[in-house]
């Protein structure tokens, strides 16, 4: 379960929000919502434990994150903004060097049928270089099929450069995910529909006014 | 701001910005006071009242702003050290923005030191600058404060400014015994006799004084100043918290 | 664990293999150091035997400090960096792996490189034998202090130049014993104490940097 007690962020010399609180337990949506350069990211990279909070902690089952480092990491999947993918290492090589370097190292098989399922099939062999900027974002959210019991999956627009087919797959991964008792924060400035049994959304209001919680609905399955 | 809780709140009050502003306000002419003095009195004996060296002559003099300047250069390295170690460790800022404050004072003693050391080989040794195991010593530390200094100054978030430089400066402390000692060994081994401008001629009970009581108005004038500084710091890091703006406001920084 | 370390290493060693440049870049200038100084100095062979050890340390140390700001900058511009970061393996062990890479691909060439320098400066066999001992010990001690320097310039502006101001002090230790160490040997003197105080640094360095390093990482992703 993911909690946030009484979070402050400031970055540089604007503070971004304050005082946030919410819980993400098992099974929920986190959605985080508002204009560019209101502190989305930085609230997704404070979850992360990426960055520290100026006052207030970030807890997963109870534990300051900070503290947890590892232990928490281990239960973590975070796609950022960037794809973690090198130029000069083929699909297959990546996927697999950054499973390994995670900490999650993944059979063979594994790894081809995560490729298959974000649809690089066929591109295993060939140069990350060549691909388009909508095959290598693949590369990075073919790391949640390696990755498919983590229990918190953090993604920062997943669905950029992604196509209506796989705007519409991942959605039903993290769907699927989420059915699952698992949770996932999400930061995206589409409005896809995603069915979650329980939805909390975080708003962030433009203008450093910070950002507010609310639960959306609480829904049986 | 930055106080913690109840608990440890003797220690930490004084952690903060904010309570220590007035206090180093009123410690910076006090200390600057007995810099004056001490000076005043240090300079005396090492003018009018140390005897004239038998080999050196008068030029031996330097010694008495070389030796005291390379010891605080030393000392300060430690202490700020010792204040980025702190506000790294607890996370208070004040402690991160004392480090940064001492720095250019580190700095500016080392290269006293430097100078004086060049102004006492000239007329000893001929040439301005000999490679003398505790002058080089003092570059390698004078370079050890600049990196620190450029550190701080290329990073613009202050926070991380105040860790990367702990985290140089830490790193420095644990070096400086080795450099120290690798330069000793290096001066030695390659000249026959150890070149050493900086050896002092042997030691009337005065000259002892004189270091001493030099030593230690360097040492007031560094609190004074740091001090000082560090005023400035506060006063621009907290520029956004309500009572700096007061401060500025009603026009009295006291 | 030590799985994560090799995987580390293999994936810089891969990509410096495909990526060719950057390996030949340090070695290339590596070379033109040490066969300027002779064109500059003069070719009296008795002075460029007495400083070829100095020659050669300082050309090494100048090529490891060239090659720091690839260390870390190409992972932190993909994202692969903050990945590391996030890892269930503790970063000190990835680090490792990065420094040891680093060494494999700069520092290592260098000291097989030296060899040859040996003979272009006449030194002699045994003490060609103790410059690359030298060497061997010393450039894993550069690869991880510049991991520090690396690490703490992530990202900043004028990055080579302030690198190299804050890794210079750090490296003097190991100049100064490295080039001692051949420059014993030369002398007929006993060279061993300077081989194992090197070897001492290597121990030394191995075990703390990696801690230092990561916590710069930290710092300077935050």
């Amino acid at each position: 379960m993911l909690e946030v007690v009484e979070l402050t962020c400031e970055r540089g010399e604007r503070s971004l929000f304050s005082g946030l609180n919410f819980t993400a337990p098992g099974g929920t949506l986190l959605r985080i919502a508002g204009p560019n350069g209101t502190g989305k990211t930085s609230l997704l990279r404070i979850l992360c434990g990426l960055l520290e909070p100026v006052s207030g902690e970030v807890r997963w089952h109870g534990r300051n994150v900070r503290k947890l480092r590892e232990d928490y990491w281990k239960d973590l999947v975070y796609v950022g903004h960037m794809n973690g993918v090198k130029d000069d290492l083929t699909v297959r090589e990546n996927l697999r060097v950054n499973a390994e370097v995670a900490g999650r190292p993944a059979s063979p098989e594994r790894l081809a049928d995560a490729l298959d399922r974000v649809g690089l099939t066929g591109f295993e062999d060939r140069m990350a270089r060549f691909l388009s900027q909508g095959q290598r974002r693949r590369i990075a959210l073919a790391r949640l099929y390696v990755s498919e019991t983590a229990p918190l999956w953090i993604l920062d627009e997943p669905f950029t450069a992604l196509d209506v087919k796989g705007v519409a797959e991942l959605s039903a991964l993290i769907g699927q995910h989420v059915h699952n008792g698992n949770t996932v924060a999400l930061v995206t400035h589409q409005e896809v529909p995603i069915d979650a049994p329980r939805r909390q959304r975080v708003e962030f209001a433009g203008g450093g006014s910070g950002a507010t919680s609310s639960i959306e609905e609480e829904a049986t399955c | 701001m930055n106080t913690a809780a109840s608990p440890r709140i003797g220690l930490f009050w004084f952690a903060s910005p904010q309570t220590f502003f007035p206090l180093a306000g009123k410690m910076v002419p006090l200390f600057s006071l007995l810099a004056a003095g001490l000076l005043l009195v240090g300079l005396y004996i090492a003018f009018l009242v140390a005897p004239t060296d038998a080999t050196q002559g008068e030029s031996y003099r330097i010694i008495f702003i070389h030796v005291p300047a390379a010891w605080m250069s030393m000392f300060l390295y430690l202490v700020m050290a010792f204040w980025a170690a702190v506000g790294l460790v607890f996370n208070t800022r004040l402690s991160s923005m004392m480090a940064t404050a001492i720095a250019p004072t580190g700095a500016l003693m080392t290269f006293l030191a430097l100078w004086t050391g060049a102004f006492w080989g000239r007329p000893t040794w001929g040439a301005y600058w000999v490679w003398d195991a505790r002058l080089t010593s003092e570059l390698i530390l004078l370079f050890l404060y600049l990196g620190f200094i450029a550190l701080q100054a290329a990073i613009d978030d202050p926070r991380r400014a105040d860790k990367a430089g702990a985290v140089l400066a830490l790193v420095g402390v644990v070096n400086v015994p080795i450099i120290y000692f690798s330069v000793q060994w290096w001066n030695t081994l390659h000249q026959g006799a150890s070149v050493s401008i900086t050896r002092a001629p042997s030691m009337a009970t005065t000259m002892l004084w004189g270091m001493l009581v030099m030593a230690l108005a360097f040492w007031m004038y560094s609190i004074a100043v740091v001090l000082h500084r560090l005023r400035s710091i506060i006063l621009e890091r907290e520029r956004r918290t309500e009572w700096v703006r007061e401060l500025l406001r009603e026009g009295r920084i006291k | 664990m030590l799985r994560v370390l090799l995987q580390v290493i293999r994936r810089d060693l891969l990509l410096a293999v495909r990526q060719k440049a950057d390996v030949l870049n340090t070695l290339f200038f590596f070379v033109v150091v040490v066969t300027m100084v002779p064109l500059g100095i003069g070719p009296e062979p008795n002075l460029l035997r007495a400083i070829a050890p100095g020659v050669v340390w300082v050309a090494a140390l100048l090529a490891a400090i060239l090659s720091l700001a690839r260390l870390f900058a190409n992972d932190y511009a993909d994202g692969t960096l903050e990945q590391m970061l996030l890892s269930s393996e503790p970063l000190t062990l990835i680090v490792l792996g990065k420094a040891a890479a680093h060494w494999l691909v700069t520092g290592l060439p260098l000291t097989v490189m030296s060899i040859v320098f040996g003979v272009v400066f006449d030194l002699g066999l045994q003490e060609t034998g103790v410059l690359v001992v030298s060497l061997l010990l010393g450039t894993p001690v550069l690869s991880l202090i510049g991991a520090v320097g690396a690490a703490l310039t992530l990202g900043l502006r004028g990055g080579g130049v302030l690198t190299s101001l804050l890794v210079l002090p750090l490296y003097i230790p190991v100049l100064i014993f490295g080039s001692g160490a051949v420059g014993a040997a030369a002398s007929g003197v006993a060279y061993a104490a300077y081989l194992l105080l090197l070897g001492a640094f290597l121990l030394f360095a191995s075990v703390l940097t990696p801690w230092a390093v990561a916590l710069a990482l930290r710092i300077s992703v935050e």
